[in-house]
């Protein structure tokens, strides 16, 4: 009898534990989580109870060992992005993808990598392409789960006599990945086919050894191969150096004892997670939004991408009475044409980062926290596409700001308990991204993505300021990096680096502020430039009377005279745009092309030597009514330039003298003018019931711009309850509705509606 | 696992302690007894008898009422609504809804252009304290931000009788 192929196939020996696949194992450990609520079923810990020390011994020596190998490997890169501000991370999973222990670093990819073997598992790469001892994979595909195309993953397996134990996975960003833009997270991509080259989870070595045909295939398909090449090589390093150090720990402990420590580790995480939340949050709903634009009416970008709108990401977190932590997106508006789409696995992944700066302050980040929370993401919504057409490359635009109103959220628990050390109202929307690419000043095929935004300005807390121009959510161990390196990597000169006053915002605890740097096109051929960020819009709140963060705008000046400025020792634009309603930088300068306005994002234009763009980071949000800030301290921001005069006086209700420049606060007439502010305040205020029928006179004449109607309809179209919810609050007749198709703006891809499925049914 | 008295509450209440005595309290296993400590201060500090049951926002309280009502309080003593309500619609609002009152708060540029976004201020009704800040784009709906489950805070988190009214 002829053998069939399914017969084959089971006689076939798993590569996974006493014989299964890596499928079978994955399938059982969900299963077995899911049935009992604990990580494989593990209601107690015998390892760990029996012999802690041996338990602690073993952890300390993985994590150490995985950090010691990101210390070590990223020496290997040349990006400033990886070697300065240490754009990279690495973790070891369990054969089934479970994350057991992260190296420092950009710590989101803990998902993203995982969701990758897991891609491979699901789609039964043990039978093709094969998953053997020193076999070397790729991943950067998007909506495998990755965050954006220029994060690129190296996934190595772990084999221990003919069985695999692990993986070890490392990530990179990329400088460049070949998009339709140059730089690692481009403006211009507003599908999937423009943001890239892609890897889908593919075999690109084996036996230790890259592939020829990858190793051409991939360089011909990037912009800055020097980097691209290097950053791989540091990645393979790191992978290589955790490889052995599992081996060296299965040598030593056996490896029962190893398999047993991966299991109860993740439990120990799940349960350290759990009395976390029992420790410092309150048990109930919390509620929150975040908003962020997308100007793209007038961009030089396909008709169906010309549109202005807005992403609307509400959030309810929910704090069960059992301690589970759920999070809830419903009513988050659609995915669309633009490059700021995300995955599920990339925003959750993300909030673990924001969690391990928070909630779980500790090493133990693994997917032990993962077990413990649940997320519902909308299928359709910028964070989960119905379709593979979706563009992500700048998926940060609309994550930070997502994230940013859930810090918020957790901190009126922290409040409430008295935590008040952990309060944080936000963070900064890290941008503007300063892009562009083409020959640099080395004649090379380069291209830029300045990571200054790692040092942006943190929210306030409820006891001290935040920080300045020193952080970014996403990457705890951030740096701005040295303007001498920038400028050796980058065809762009440092005109000046400058705290700007007034971005981080106001409140008894100011948020951090941000600040500005400016450069100048030097010694490129054919090189073009571009920002992103948020302009129209701050992309948060501020917390408990404390306002919102300033929102962005850009600097650019194109074929101006400041080579014969410099020749003639004329002065030129210097520093920072230190107050915009009294900009200087147009004095020092003629240009024939002069951008100053609210688009923050902008798609690539042509850059010469002498031309000058302004790179602007932005601060955080502050904390508290600023008329209770101490006013000694208003006159150390004004002393050091963290805010204008006039916003010394007229937000923080302070009154000066001034000599030779230096000011001093009048304590008894800042009492008094406060106290005047208070009462201007009740005068020109009103009952908030008495505006809400304003409003809702408003609302019924569909009086908005065009790109508020947008995200309404958007999120009515994908949301019943989030309808509900909006028209039972301004008590909205039922016949009452906004469309997408009656709004005259592009609607292609609009697929999941339920108006419409309503009418066919 | 730290330990911290009344004085030490206090004065991160103030906001007077040193930044490495807070980095002290943020790098330490948190004090299981903080939220009682932080309470009895914070009940020592205003001028009214009803017992704080939570602190829900700096000069806001959720308050147990004689008679049994718990609603949302100022620590000026104004009284806003049912802590199941939003104390929102109960405040005094003032809306940011153009250039010229957006420039009183951020220079040209730097603040949201109002055709995409407002800013609504929520001041307390006796006092005038800005009590919450929002950013949102028109029509938004208020948002009601934290809705505590008190009871199984007290009764199955911290195991500690509710405050009662003496």
């Amino acid at each position: 009898m002829a053998k069939t192929l399914t017969g084959v196939q089971k006689k076939k020996r798993g590569i996974g534990w006493d014989g299964k696949t890596l499928k079978e194992m994955r399938k059982e450990i969900t299963e077995i989580s899911k049935e009992t609520g604990h990580y494989a079923g593990l209601k107690t810990l015998p390892f760990k109870e029996s012999d802690p020390i041996r338990f602690e011994k073993i952890y300390s020596k993985l994590r150490g060992g995985v950090v010691h190998a990101r210390e070590t490997a990223k020496k290997v890169a040349a990006s400033p992005i990886v070697e300065q501000e240490g754009e990279l991370c690495f973790s070891l999973y369990t054969p089934e993808a479970d994350s057991i222990v992260t190296s420092t670093g950009i710590i989101i990819h803990v998902g993203t990598m995982g969701a990758a073997i897991k891609f491979m598992i699901e789609n039964d790469y043990e039978d093709n392409p094969g998953i053997a001892d020193k076999d070397i994979f790729c991943n950067n595909d998007n909506h495998v789960g990755n965050v954006h195309t220029c994060d690129v993953h190296t996934l190595v397996p772990i084999f221990w006599e003919g069985e695999v134990v692990g993986w070890a996975g490392g990530v990179t960003h990329v400088i460049d990945t070949g998009a339709s833009a140059p730089g690692s997270m481009p403006m211009g991509p507003v599908q999937r086919y423009d943001d890239g080259y892609q890897v889908t989870c593919r075999k690109i070595g084996q036996n230790d050894v890259l592939s020829k045909d990858w190793l051409l295939e991939s360089t011909r398909s990037v912009r800055a191969v020097k980097y691209w090449t290097l950053d791989e090589k540091t990645r393979i390093a790191g992978c290589h150096m955790i490889r052995d150090l599992v081996l060296d720990v299965i040598k030593e402990e056996g490896v029962d004892a190893y398999k047993q420590f991966m299991r109860e580790i993740i439990e120990d995480g799940r349960r350290g997670f759990v009395n976390q939340v029992k420790t410092m949050l309150i048990p109930g709903k919390y509620r929150q939004a975040s908003f962020v634009d997308v100007p793209f009416k007038d961009l030089d970008l396909p008709s169906f991408a010309k549109l202005n709108t807005i992403i609307h990401t509400p959030s309810e977190i929910t704090v069960h009475k059992d301690a589970q932590f759920e999070i809830d997106f419903e009513g988050a508006n659609r995915w669309g044409w633009h490059p700021f789409n995300a995955t599920p696995v990339s925003i959750t992944s993300g909030i673990w980062v924001m969690l391990s700066q928070t909630l779980v302050p500790n090493d133990r980040i693994n997917d032990g926290a993962y077990y413990a929370s649940k997320f519902g993401i909308p299928y359709g919504s910028w964070f989960n596409p119905d379709d593979i057409r979706s563009a992500h490359s700048n998926t940060w635009h609309a994550l930070v700001a997502a994230w940013s109103p859930l810090w918020r959220g957790l901190s009126r628990s922290y409040y409430g308990r008295g935590y008040l050390e952990e309060v944080n109202a936000g963070n900064a929307h890290t941008s503007n991204w300063l892009m562009g690419g083409g020959y640099d000043q080395y004649g090379q095929l380069s291209a830029m993505n300045s990571f200054e935004t790692s040092s942006c300005g943190v929210g306030a807390s409820a006891v001290q300021d935040g920080i300045s121009h020193s952080a970014a959510l996403w990457n705890p161990e951030g740096d701005m990096g040295d303007m001498e390196i920038w400028e050796i990597l980058e065809p762009l000169i440092f005109l000046g680096r400058q705290i700007l006053p007034g971005s981080g915002g106001a409140g008894k605890y100011r948020g951090g502020n941000g600040w500005q740097s400016l450069r100048l096109g030097w010694g490129a051929e054919e090189w073009t430039m571009f920002v992103a960020g948020a302009g129209v819009m701050a992309t948060d709140c501020g917390l408990m009377g404390g306002y919102p963060a300033s929102a962005g705008y850009r600097f650019q000046a194109n074929k101006t005279n400041i080579k014969e400025r410099i020749e003639k020792g004329l002065p030129i634009p210097l520093g920072g745009d230190v107050d915009p309603d009294h900009p200087t930088y147009e004095e020092n300068m003629d240009a024939e092309v002069v951008y100053r306005d609210r688009q923050a994002v902008s798609t690539q234009e042509q850059f010469g030597d002498y031309d000058v763009i302004m790179n602007y980071l932005r601060g955080g949000p502050g904390f508290g009514d600023p008329l209770e800030r101490n006013p000694k301290q208003v006159e150390e921001d004004l002393n050091e330039k963290y805010i204008l005069l006039r916003y010394a006086e007229q937000v923080y209700g302070c009154v000066f003298t001034e000599k030779n420049g230096v000011y001093t606060v009048d304590l008894q007439a800042t009492e008094q003018k406060r106290k005047q502010i208070r009462k201007e305040r009740l005068d020109r205020s009103q009952p908030t019931k008495e505006w809400m029928k304003g409003e809702r006179k408003q609302i019924l004449n569909e009086n908005a711009a065009i790109q508020v109607k947008h995200m309404y309809a958007q999120s009515f179209a994908l949301s019943e309850k989030f309808t509900n919810e909006f028209k039972s609050f301004w008590n909205i007749p039922e016949e009452w509705m906004i469309y997408e198709d009656d709004l005259g703006v592009p609607t292609l891809g609009s697929r999941i509606n339920r108006f419409k499925q309503k009418k066919k049914q | 696992m730290a330990k911290y008295d009344k004085k030490r509450i206090a004065e991160l209440i103030d906001g007077t302690l040193e930044f490495y005595q807070l980095k002290d309290m943020m790098s330490s296993h948190k004090d299981p007894e903080r939220f009682e400590i932080y309470r009895e201060v914070l009940q020592d500090r205003v001028s009214w008898d009803d017992p704080i049951l939570l602190p829900y926002g700096l000069h806001l309280y959720i308050v147990q009422k004689a008679n049994g009502d718990r609603i949302v309080k100022c620590d000026c003593g104004h009284e806003f609504c049912d802590y199941k309500e939003n104390w929102k619609l109960h405040a005094r609002i003032f809306v940011r809804d153009t250039e010229e009152k957006m420039n009183e708060i951020y220079p040209k540029l730097m603040s949201p252009d109002p055709e995409w976004q407002v800013i609504r201020e929520y001041y307390c009704p006796g006092c005038a304290t800005q009590l919450e800040v929002e950013a949102v784009p028109p029509w938004y709906p208020i948002i009601l931000d934290f809705e505590p489950d008190i009871d199984t805070f007290y009764n199955e988190w911290i195991k500690k009788p509710l405050p009662t009214v003496k």
